[in-house]
Parts: C-alpha cells; sequence; structure tokens
C-alpha cells in the first residue's frame, strides 16, 4: 500500500505536470510573437504608413490608430448598452421585455462575429455605398454588447437581495436604490467587465473584413474605409512579401501586448478590489 | 409604556399570489414601546413586519389588504406614497447589510444623501448622532473611510442600525436582528434598543424567547398567520392564557 504522503507528493507533481502542459502554448505564441515580431518594430513602424512594396521602410501606425479609434467608437456605442440591458435584466428580471431581452442577449452571443460583419455590411455599407469606420465600429458593438450585458448582469447579481430592500426601507426610490446603491456599489466590478468586451472587440478580425475594411492610409473620416491591426496582420500575412510578413508579425506583437496588457490591468485591479473587500 | 397607539393594523392581510400568508391581523403598538414578534417559522411574523412599512409589496406577485394606521394616517391609503412612508419606519434585517462599496460614513450619510442633502456639516453632525445612537461611535471614528463592510458583524449590524437612524424615523422594524450575532454583540443590540425606546418606538422579531422577555413591554405570539395572543410580555411568559403560546414559550413546539 502506498503512503497518503507519496500519494500526495505524486498528485501535486501531477498538477504541476499539467499546468507545464497547458503553459506551453501558451509560451510558445508569446516566444515566436516576440521573437518574429520584435525585430519589425521601430519608431517608424509606429508612426509611418505603409511604403510601396520594394521599397524598405514604413509602418503601420494608421492600423494601431485605426483600432483604438474603433474600439473607442465601438465603445461608446456598446458600453452605454450593455451596461443598460445587464440594468434591466438583473432589475427586473421578471418583465416581460426582460425576459425577451434575455433571449436576444443570448442568441446574439452566439452569433458567429463574421455573421455579425456580414449584417454591418448588409444594414450599414451597403445603404451608405461604400466600407467605412462607422459600420466597422456597429459591428464590433454588436459583438460587446451581449459580451457586457450577461456580465454585468451577473456582477449585479452579486448584490444581495436584502441590500436593495435596505435602501427602499430608508425611503429611496427604486431607481435610486439601483443606481446609487446596486450599481454605484459594484461600479469595479462593472469595469472589469467593461474592459473584458473591450480586450475582446480588440484582436476582432471578421466584423471588421467588410466594414472597416482596411485602408493604407491615415484616418480619412468616419465615413470612409479605415485600418485596423486585426486586419492589417490578415492582409500583410497572406501576401507573398516578406518584409510585409515581417510586418504583420510585428503587428501581431503590437496587439497581443494590447490585449494581455489589458487583460493584466483588469486582473490586477479584480485582485485589489477582492482584497480590500474581505 | 404610553397609552397612546402610534401605529395601529386592521385586518391586515398579506399575499403572495394566490396564497394567504396573513389572515388579517389586529394590532396596534403605543408610543415609544418595545413590541416583540415571536412565533415559529412560517408564522408570518416577516411578512407582518414587512407589511408596515409597505416592503411586502416589492416582492414579485404580492399584495396587501387591510389597513395600518400610522399616527393617524392611512398608510395604505391610494394616495399614499411607499417612498414617503418608509422614511418615517426604518428598518433593519436580519443579516448585516451595509451598502457595497461605501465608507462607514457613506452608508450612515445614505439615508439623506440620497434624499438630496449636500452640506458637509449637517452630515457630519447627522452621521455622528446617527452613530452614537447606534453606540457605535466611539468604535469607528478614526475609520469613517472604511468600507463599511470591513466592520465585524456585529459593528455591521450597529452600522445599519445608525443608517435607519438618520432619517429620524419614529418607529424601527427589526427583523430577527442579532440572529446572525454572537452573545456580546447580541447584548450591545438588546441594552441599544433599551436605549432607543426613550425615543421611539420599536417593533422587533426574534426566535429568541429571552430577548423577548428582557426587551419587550408587549409580545404578540404568531402562528400560521394568525395573532394567537397579545399581551403585556410578563403575562405572556408567565401566565399565558392561550394554550398553544405556552407550548410554544416552553419549547413543546415550534
Amino acid at each position: 500500500m502506498i503512503s497518503r504522503d507519496l500519494k500526495s507528493r505524486l498528485m501535486v507533481a501531477l498538477c504541476y505536470a499539467l499546468l507545464a502542459l497547458a503553459l506551453v502554448p501558451l509560451l510558445s505564441i508569446l516566444y515566436t510573437v516576440i521573437s518574429k515580431g520584435l525585430p519589425a518594430l521601430s519608431l517608424d513602424f509606429f508612426l509611418k504608413t505603409p511604403v510601396p512594396v520594394g521599397e524598405a521602410g514604413g509602418g503601420i501606425g494608421h492600423a494601431i490608430l485605426g483600432t483604438l479609434l474603433l474600439i473607442l467608437m465601438a465603445s461608446a456605442i456598446g458600453v452605454p448598452l450593455g451596461l443598460a440591458m445587464g440594468i434591466l435584466l438583473s432589475e427586473y428580471p421578471k418583465r416581460k421585455t426582460a425576459r425577451a431581452l434575455r433571449t436576444v442577449v443570448e442568441v446574439l452571443s452566439s452569433v458567429p462575429s463574421i455573421v455579425v460583419g456580414l449584417f454591418a455590411y448588409a444594414v450599414i455599407v451597403k445603404p451608405m455605398k461604400g466600407f467605412s469606420a462607422h459600420a466597422g465600429a456597429v459591428a464590433l458593438a454588436i459583438v460587446m454588447v451581449p459580451m457586457i450585458a450577461r456580465s454585468s448582469e451577473e456582477m449585479l447579481k452579486l448584490v444581495p437581495t436584502s441590500v436593495r430592500e435596505a435602501g427602499l426601507a430608508l425611503g429611496l426610490p427604486r431607481w435610486k436604490v439601483i443606481l446609487k446603491i446596486v450599481v454605484g456599489g459594484s461600479i469595479g466590478s462593472l469595469i472589469v467587465s467593461v474592459l473584458l468586451a473591450v480586450a475582446r472587440i480588440a484582436g476582432e478580425t471578421a466584423p471588421l473584413l467588410f466594414t472597416a475594411f482596411g485602408s493604407q492610409r491615415w484616418f480619412q473620416g468616419l465615413n470612409q474605409p479605415i485600418a485596423s491591426l486585426p486586419v492589417t496582420i490578415y492582409n500583410y500575412a497572406i501576401s507573398p512579401y516578406e518584409d510585409w510578413h515581417e510586418k504583420a508579425w510585428g503587428g501581431a506583437l503590437v496587439l497581443i501586448v494590447l490585449v494581455v496588457g489589458l487583460n493584466l490591468f483588469v486582473r490586477m485591479m479584480w485582485t485589489k478590489r477582492r482584497s480590500t473587500r474581505s | 409604556m404610553n397609552s397612546k397607539n402610534l401605529l395601529v393594523t386592521k385586518g391586515l392581510k398579506a399575499f403572495v399570489a394566490d396564497f394567504e400568508i396573513l389572515h388579517g391581523i389586529d394590532l396596534a403598538v403605543g408610543e415609544r414601546e418595545v413590541v416583540a414578534l415571536i412565533g415559529p417559522s412560517g408564522c408570518g411574523k416577516s411578512t407582518f413586519l414587512r407589511c408596515l412599512n409597505r416592503l411586502h409589496e416589492e416582492t414579485e406577485g404580492a399584495h396587501v389588504e387591510g389597513s395600518v394606521v400610522l399616527e393617524g394616517i392611512e398608510l395604505y391609503d391610494r394616495k399614499s406614497d411607499p417612498v414617503a412612508l418608509r422614511r418615517r419606519i426604518g428598518m433593519v434585517f436580519q443579516k448585516p447589510n451595509p451598502f457595497p462599496s461605501m465608507s462607514v460614513f457613506d452608508n450612515v450619510a445614505a439615508g439623506i444623501v440620497l434624499q438630496g442633502v449636500k452640506n458637509k456639516s449637517v452630515l457630519q453632525e447627522a452621521v455622528e448622532r446617527s452613530l452614537r445612537q447606534a453606540a457605535l461611535w466611539d468604535e469607528v471614528k478614526d475609520y469613517l473611510d472604511r468600507p463599511g463592510t470591513s466592520l465585524s458583524g456585529g459593528q455591521q449590524q450597529r452600522l445599519c442600525i445608525a443608517r435607519a437612524l438618520t432619517v429620524k424615523p419614529p418607529v424601527l422594524l427589526m427583523d430577527e436582528p442579532t440572529s446572525a450575532l454572537d452573545p456580546i454583540s447580541t447584548a450591545k443590540i438588546e441594552e441599544l434598543v433599551a436605549h432607543l425606546k426613550e425615543q421611539m418606538t420599536i417593533v422587533v422579531v426574534t426566535h429568541n424567547m429571552q430577548q423577548a422577555s428582557r426587551i419587550s413591554d408587549r409580545t404578540a405570539f404568531f402562528l400560521y398567520g394568525n395573532v394567537v395572543e397579545y399581551g403585556a410580555t410578563r403575562e405572556v411568559f408567565t401566565t399565558p392564557k392561550n394554550r398553544k403560546t405556552e407550548e410554544y414559550i416552553t419549547g413543546r413546539f415550534g
């Protein structure tokens, strides 16, 4: 018979082995992207637009700026909508509108993002007769809304019913209880759910393919096509040019730093909140 | 005990969907009196309490019939505004429930801040007064900026009492306020009740017979949605008129 101590050691060893296994893909992705992307990075890479094939130099500053703009615009639409839905779902769960909304949100969150892109193409790009930053932002917002709605609903549901009742018992109207006590008290976790959605859309490619489309130039206006990091990476990666491949790796590195950075930032805030609460 | 009745219920019935929880309660509570509501779980004590500040109707599918009169004004009148009347009736819950992410100060001030009071010195005075009334001031005066949830359980419950006191209600409802607390914190809350009754009327639900006999002037025994017996606490506990009351307080059922 094996001693309990030995069994325990074996299990711990097994856990470490599995952890190492799980880290292999993550670390190899990071290693590849960093080793291949780092040589592409330079000041020009961030500050310049592409130069014609064959010439040396140039950068993808337009795509970095484009991605930031698209995130900002999509958030301006998606964050208020998503939060409003989350509040409705959590605070009035039995209303007919909330029940219908729940179905809509569930369906929406399972729609493939390429279909979201096609939808934005049909309702915005076609009628407006051209690819645009508007269309890209709307497509990204549609990806964001169900994510934020569901996660903020979960966050708000963590507030015990008796806290809401205590607010009502103080003689506060329900809307004030919801806004000031329930939402106000969950502001930290709501920021987390918003930032996770932002990190997600930062890397979305499919919804942008037939909406924002892509561009080789700096920002031309909101009703014009706009470059983004994911789409630029895609276009550069499938091109036959060695120089473009290198730039694609550089773009991938910037994108990963952006998304992982945001993720880590969120996690740090989250654990900090947890520790101050307990 | 004062002879003037402050709070009177007549034929008070409470429902959730079609289920009748209270079958017509007639109860009168005097000014500056402590009334204890006792009875087995599920007998309607808490529901009755929640009818007194119209919190019961906030439950999905719930409604109330009958009458509750506070200081001569019918609470269930069509014109009466539940939000306004709840400022006249404070409530303390079973589990301490400080508002999340709010400091001790903000918790206590919440009732008047959210009604629009902004003047800092007014707020500071109100917070200190409430915390002193709730016998918590000395323990937290240096920690007013800390989160309310960082206090101990017993302190949190006194924080919740202070929060209820800030809007200066003439009536305080307490729903098993000590059932989640240790004996020392419980003793502090009971002491507090004895002080508060000099200024206000208190209706307290409790499962603790000793507590009911220690802190209340009158006791109502609830059973299956009815008040079986209501009278001076000493008499209810020493010479109960109803056999069911006697069986309950001596621990033979419930």
